[in-house]
């Protein structure tokens, strides 16, 4: 490594969270728009000596209009694909003038984000190239609202399966028209670059473990990468009161797995941890009844659903991150 | 890290190099911080040269082998927006699938400086050289520069970084080498002192416009028709302005290094007195300076110009040097199928150029050297004896014709 990160601590309950905003007023984002949050603590966790790139998508366009940014940080934009190739180009600069003397020696955090579009589909080989470089240190934070949801509500490879979207709507021959399964992109990512140090997922609903993936993300050493679930009210099609709650049911059903990879060692957390040591995972129509989405779904989609999530839990050698290997059968 | 000292920049040496390895040299004499390559012949040559420079100390940058030609293009932007120097490159299908970085990176105003080893664009695979591939940037706001030689290769990079990087400029250059004619031959190159360089190439300094904690500022917010067309404006303005700041770089260079044409623009050969004038860009000056030669000798009246400068275009010094010719012959290596006349890109320039003139010269052109064929001498005598025609009857009877091609 080029330069040493910043120290930066746990936040040790939600009273300790920093009350200095980082993301403020100035952006027009939908109520209720968990991506939008994930922007707020994300910065909020790594603080004002932070560059943040932002690939297009609904945090770039709904954040960032010319005349207005929410962003008290220096901030810039980059191409759909291009988050990876940003946080690399953005670390380089960085880490070679400060190597030749062209710029003041301090550990300066670098994060790009993109959406589950920019990074899951058109930006995965630049971010895995970008995990390959260990001499930079930066985070690639993903926030997946599970379709492109700027440009109209459109399916992405990180859309779930049969879900409605302006690209599969369910129609009176094809009920379900997305039949892709969600890719598991930190899982993949975790798998395929043993050397990156920190991978993990997240999600607003549990903000405080959020922030300290980030701090953990930006303070280890090395490209790191985060991937977080963000429920969306136009995408998903709910009332935006409440969004929190279905982050939380996404967990709680066992959709969603929340956890880490440290040097390369797995840890499921916070609800998705009881759920492995035997806690009941909720049914899954209780999270997918909420979402208007879903509502073109018959009891059999809801039970093929839930068959897919029960084999996760049950078959993966570890849920959400690995599948199981043809020997387990 | 620091640099090993080495012979080779303490005093002027003569090397005899490739347009690759000048351009690679220039980068080390430049400083750069960082560089990003790809693999495409013939331009990746260059990046070959950088990485062994690098390998061995003689001058240390991040040299970052991208995982696809549009994160190379990206991350130098990026790298560019918080100061750092650039440099990459690419040729043909390379640099299309770079265009969008290629093209945001004009609309930034990042000033990252580029090498593209001119080559055939697929389909079918061809490695030969043409210029459609730089062409397509021609209206995006990168300055664009087409070199002879690998002399020419090596000052012109050095002049681009002084150019791109002024604060009255801050645009994107590409620098075009006609694939294997300038990227793998080599030529008598004098390379410039360390000392020399630093006396002619201030350090990159973006002020206000640094990305960095320090100067938290925001770059390129989403913009609708209330400010696009203002800031369309700012990017030709810059363009405008380049070309004065194009001229005093020029002048200096010549200055402190003492070499380098009368014109930064363009180049010209036995115009004086000339009745008719072939233009063309890059290598193919070679053959033509020397069948002009051979037509000078037999008592006809040919010169030459080289545009060196695609953008900015020349356009007052070629209607200066072109205004008062019978005919102008234009070599085209490249082609635009549809066009005007069917003709080719500099055709169409030219036409445009010198429309406004009251005495118009007669104008002709020729689709030449598509995918590295070669123009030899014997070509141009054809297509001035073609021209000779045109002349002596007043009728152009096609205004495009392709050269040395099979029927």
């Amino acid at each position: 490594m080029t330069t040493v990160t910043q120290d930066l601590p746990p936040v040790k309950g939600v009273k300790n969270i920093p009350l200095e905003e980082q993301f403020t007023s100035g952006h027009r984002t939908c109520q209720g728009c968990e991506s939008a949050l994930v922007m707020r603590l994300m910065i909020k966790a790594a603080g004002p000596r932070t560059i943040v790139l932002g690939s297009t998508g609904c945090m770039y366009v709904a954040n960032t209009t010319y005349y207005s940014t929410p962003w008290v940080v220096p901030w810039m934009h980059t191409q759909l694909g291009s988050s990876g190739s940003a946080a690399t180009g953005t670390a380089a600069g960085l880490a070679s003038m400060m190597r030749k003397g062209k710029m003041k020696q301090e550990p300066i955090n670098v994060i790009a984000f993109c959406g589950d579009g920019g990074g899951a589909d058109m930006g995965l080989s630049a971010i895995s190239a970008t995990l390959q470089h260990e001499e930079y240190n930066l985070l690639i934070l993903m926030y997946d609202n599970e379709s492109y949801a700027n440009t109209d509500i459109q399916v992405s490879g990180s859309s779930p399966w049969g879900a409605n979207s302006t690209f599969s709507p369910p129609g009176t021959l094809h009920r379900i028209m997305n039949r892709r399964w969600k890719k598991n992109t930190a899982g993949m990512l975790a798998v395929g670059h043993p050397q990156v140090r920190y991978i993990a997922t997240g999600c607003a609903s549990y903000a405080t473990d959020m922030m300290n993936k980030v701090r953990k993300a930006l303070s280890i050493g090395g490209p790191t990468f985060i991937h977080t679930l963000d429920p969306c009210p136009k995408g998903w099609d709910y009332d935006p009161m409440y969004s929190h709650e279905l982050g939380m049911l996404a967990v709680q059903t066992g959709i969603w797995v929340q956890y880490e990879v440290e040097d390369g060692k797995v840890t499921l957390n916070g609800p998705s941890k009881m759920l492995a040591k035997g806690k009941k995972r909720l049914p899954v129509e209780e999270y997918l009844k909420r979402q208007g989405r879903f509502a073109h779904f018959t009891k059999e989609d809801i039970a093929y659903y839930q068959s897919q999530i029960d084999v996760m839990w049950e078959k993966w050698w570890i849920p959400g991150v690995i599948p199981p290997s043809p020997e387990d059968d | 890290m620091t640099t090993v000292e080495t012979q080779l920049f303490q005093t002027e040496q003569e090397e005899l190099i490739s347009g690759s390895e000048a351009i690679a040299i220039a980068c080390a004499l430049a400083d750069v911080d960082v560089i990003t390559a790809y693999p495409i012949r013939p331009y990746d040559t260059v990046m070959q040269y950088v990485s062994k420079l690098k390998a061995d100390g003689v001058f240390d940058c991040d040299f970052i082998v991208a995982e696809s030609e549009h994160s190379q293009f990206e991350i130098v932007k990026h790298a560019s927006a918080v100061g750092a120097r650039t440099f990459c490159g690419s040729s043909g299908v390379g640099w299309f699938y770079a265009f969008e970085a290629i093209t945001v990176t004009a609309g930034l105003r990042m000033p990252v400086v580029a090498m593209v080893g001119n080559r055939a664009l697929d389909d079918p695979g061809a490695f030969g050289t043409e210029h459609n591939d730089a062409l397509a940037v021609r209206d995006l706001g990168w300055m664009l520069y087409w070199v002879a030689t690998a002399q020419e290769a090596l000052d012109i990079a050095l002049l681009s970084w002084r150019v791109a990087e002024d604060p009255r400029v801050l645009l994107p250059m590409a620098i075009s080498c006609d694939g294997s004619f300038l990227t793998h031959s080599q030529a008598i190159v004098n390379v410039p002192t360390s000392e020399q360089v630093r006396k002619f190439l201030p350090p990159y300094d973006r002020g206000k416009l640094q990305l960095h904690p320090d100067n938290p500022i925001t770059i390129a917010p989403q913009v609708n028709e209330d400010w696009l067309m203002e800031i369309r404006r700012q990017s030709d303005e810059a363009m405008h302005r380049s070309v004065a700041v194009i001229e005093e770089a020029y002048a200096d260079f010549k200055k402190t290094f003492n070499r380098g044409d009368p014109s930064a623009f363009i180049e010209e050969y036995m115009t004086e007195d000339a009745e008719i004038l072939i233009v063309g860009m890059g290598t193919l000056a070679l053959p033509v300076r020397v069948a002009i030669r051979r037509m000078r000798e037999a008592g006809k009246k040919v010169g030459f110009v080289r545009i060196k400068f695609f953008r900015p275009f020349p356009t007052e010094e070629l209607q200066r040097v072109l205004g008062g010719v019978k005919a102008v012959c234009v070599i085209d290596r490249d082609y635009s199928f549809g066009s005007p006349s069917f003709a080719g890109v500099l055709f169409h320039e030219l036409r445009s150029t010198l429309y406004p003139l009251e005495k118009r010269p007669l104008m002709l052109n020729f689709i030449a050297g598509l995918g590295g064929r070669e123009i030899h001498t014997n070509d141009v005598n054809h297509m001035v004896d073609i021209v000779q025609k045109a002349i002596d009857t007043g009728k152009i009877e096609q205004e495009a014709t392709w050269i040395g091609v099979r029927e």
